[in-house]
C-alpha cells in the first residue's frame, strides 16, 4: 500500500495521474489507423513511467530480485515478440493474456501470505483477482491451444455440460463464502485456498473448451477484459490508484471490443459469454 | 470511505473505456486487443510492491514471480502490437 502523506509518496501519485493520461490517449489513438502506432508507444510510455516510479515507493527495500525479475521477464517477452512468425500473433497475444492472468494471481496470493492483517474487504477483492486471475489463465491457455492447433478446434461438448458447470460455479460460490469468512493462517484456510485455486482454473478451461475455434478471437477479446479486471481487483487490494484505473479501462474496452466483433462475426455476445451454460451453435 | 472514491474512480475509467472504444475499424481489433492487453500488465506495478518489501519469504517469493510474468505480458505485448501495426501500415502502401 502507498502511503499518501509524503512528499515521495506524492510524486509517485501525480506520476500514476500522468500514467492514466497517456493509456487514455494510447488507446484513443489506437482506434484510428493514422495514430495507431503512436498511441502504442504512448501508453508504452505511460507502462514505463509507471513502472519506474513505483520503485521509489519507500517499502520497497531490496532490488535484487526484482532486477533479476524484470530482466528475465523482459528477455523472454523480447525474444516472443520479435521470434514469432506473423500468422501466429493471435495466438502469442492469447498466451500473453495467460500470463497476466497468472501474474495477477501471484499478486493477489503474495497478498494473502503477507502475514498481515486483512479487512473482510480486502479477503473479497483478494478472492476477485485470485478467481478472474485463474480463469483468464487456463482459458487463455486452452484459446492458445485451440488457436494452435496443439488441441482440436472444435468445440468440445458433453452430457452434462450445463449441469457439471452449474455445479462448479456453486463451488466455487460456496468456497468464496469460506475464504472471505474463515479466520487467516488457519489449516483449514490453506485448503480452501487451493482448492479456490483448482476450481478457478477448471471454470477457465470448461468456459472456452465449448467455444469453436473460429471464435477464438472474440474469446480472446473477452480474456483480454477479465485480465484487466483482475488487475482491478489487484489494485483493490493493494490500494492502488494505477491497478484499478489501467485495470478498469482495459477491462471496460475489452467488453465493448469483444461486442463489436462478435457484431462483425455475427455472433451474439451472450452466446460467446456464457456458451459452457447453453446448448452450443455451431458458427461456419 | 475510501473504497468508496476508489469505486468512483473505476466507474469513470470503465465509462471512458466504453467511450473510447466506440468507434474502431475491424482492421484495428487485433492490435487494439493486443495493445490493452499489454496495458493489462500494469499487474507489474503491484508485483513490485509485493516482491521488495520485507514480508514473509513464501509472499517475496510469490511477488518475484508476477513480476517475472507481468515483465513479460509488458514486454511482449507493447513489442507484439508494434509489430502488428508496422505491418499494417506497409500493406496499406
Amino acid at each position: 500500500m502507498i502511503e499518501t502523506t509524503s512528499t515521495s509518496a506524492l510524486v509517485i501519485n501525480l506520476t500514476y495521474v500522468l500514467a492514466a493520461a497517456l493509456f487514455i490517449f494510447g488507446l484513443k489513438f489506437l482506434g484510428h489507423p493514422s495514430t495507431a502506432r503512436k498511441g502504442n508507444m504512448l501508453s508504452a510510455v505511460g507502462m514505463l513511467l509507471a513502472i519506474v516510479v513505483t520503485l521509489f515507493d519507500k517499502n520497497i527495500i531490496s532490488f535484487e530480485w526484482i532486477a533479476i525479475a524484470i530482466i528475465a521477464g523482459t528477455i523472454v517477452g523480447f525474444f516472443a515478440a520479435r521470434l514469432v512468425a506473423m500468422t501466429a500473433m493471435p495466438e502469442l497475444v492469447s498466451l500473453l493474456n495467460g500470463i497476466g492472468g497468472l501474474a495477477s494471481v501471484f499478486v493477489a496470493w503474495s497478498t494473502l501470505e503477507a502475514g498481515t492483517y486483512l479487512s473482510g474487504f480486502v479477503m473479497l477483492v483478494t478472492f476477485l483477482a485470485l478467481l478472474i486471475g485463474a480463469v483468464t489463465f487456463s482459458g487463455s491457455l486452452v484459446a492458445w491451444a485451440k488457436l494452435s492447433e496443439r488441441i482440436s478446434g472444435r468445440a468440445v461438448t458433453f452430457k452434462g455440460q450445463v449441469t457439471f458447470n452449474l455445479l462448479l460455479v456453486t463451488t466455487i460460490v460456496f468456497c468464496g463464502y469460506l475464504f472471505v469468512a474463515s479466520p487467516e493462517f488457519s489449516p483449514s484456510f490453506s485448503i480452501v485456498l487451493y482448492t479456490l485455486m483448482g476450481l478457478a482454473l477448471l471454470f477457465g478451461i470448461m468456459l472456452v473448451l465449448p467455444i469453436g475455434g473460429a471464435d477464438m478471437p472474440v474469446v480472446i477479446s473477452l480474456l483480454n477484459s477479465y485480465s484487466g479486471l483482475a488487475a482491478c481487483a489487484a489494485g483493490f487490494a493493494l490500494q492502488n490508484n494505477i491497478l484499478i484505473v489501467a485495470g478498469s479501462l482495459v477491462g471496460a474496452s475489452g467488453i465493448i471490443l469483444t461486442s463489436i466483433m462478435c457484431k462483425a462475426m455475427n455472433r451474439s455476445l451472450s452466446n460467446v459469454l456464457f456458451s459452457g451454460f447453453m446448448p452450443v451453435v455451431e458458427s461456419n | 470511505m475510501d473504497n468508496i472514491y476508489l469505486l468512483i474512480i473505476v466507474i469513470f475509467a470503465a465509462l471512458l473505456g466504453f467511450e473510447l472504444i466506440k468507434k474502431v475499424p475491424a482492421t484495428l481489433h487485433t492490435p487494439l486487443m493486443s495493445g490493452s492487453n499489454a496495458i493489462s500488465g500494469i499487474t507489474l506495478v503491484g508485483a513490485l510492491a509485493s516482491s521488495g518489501t520485507e514480508n514473509e519469504l513464501l509472499s517475496i517469493v510469490l511477488g518475484t514471480l508476477a513480476v517475472a510474468l507481468a515483465s513479460i505480458n509488458v514486454v511482449g505485448g507493447y513489442l507484439v502490437t508494434d509489430r502488428m501495426l508496422s505491418m499494417f501500415k506497409k500493406k496499406q502502401r
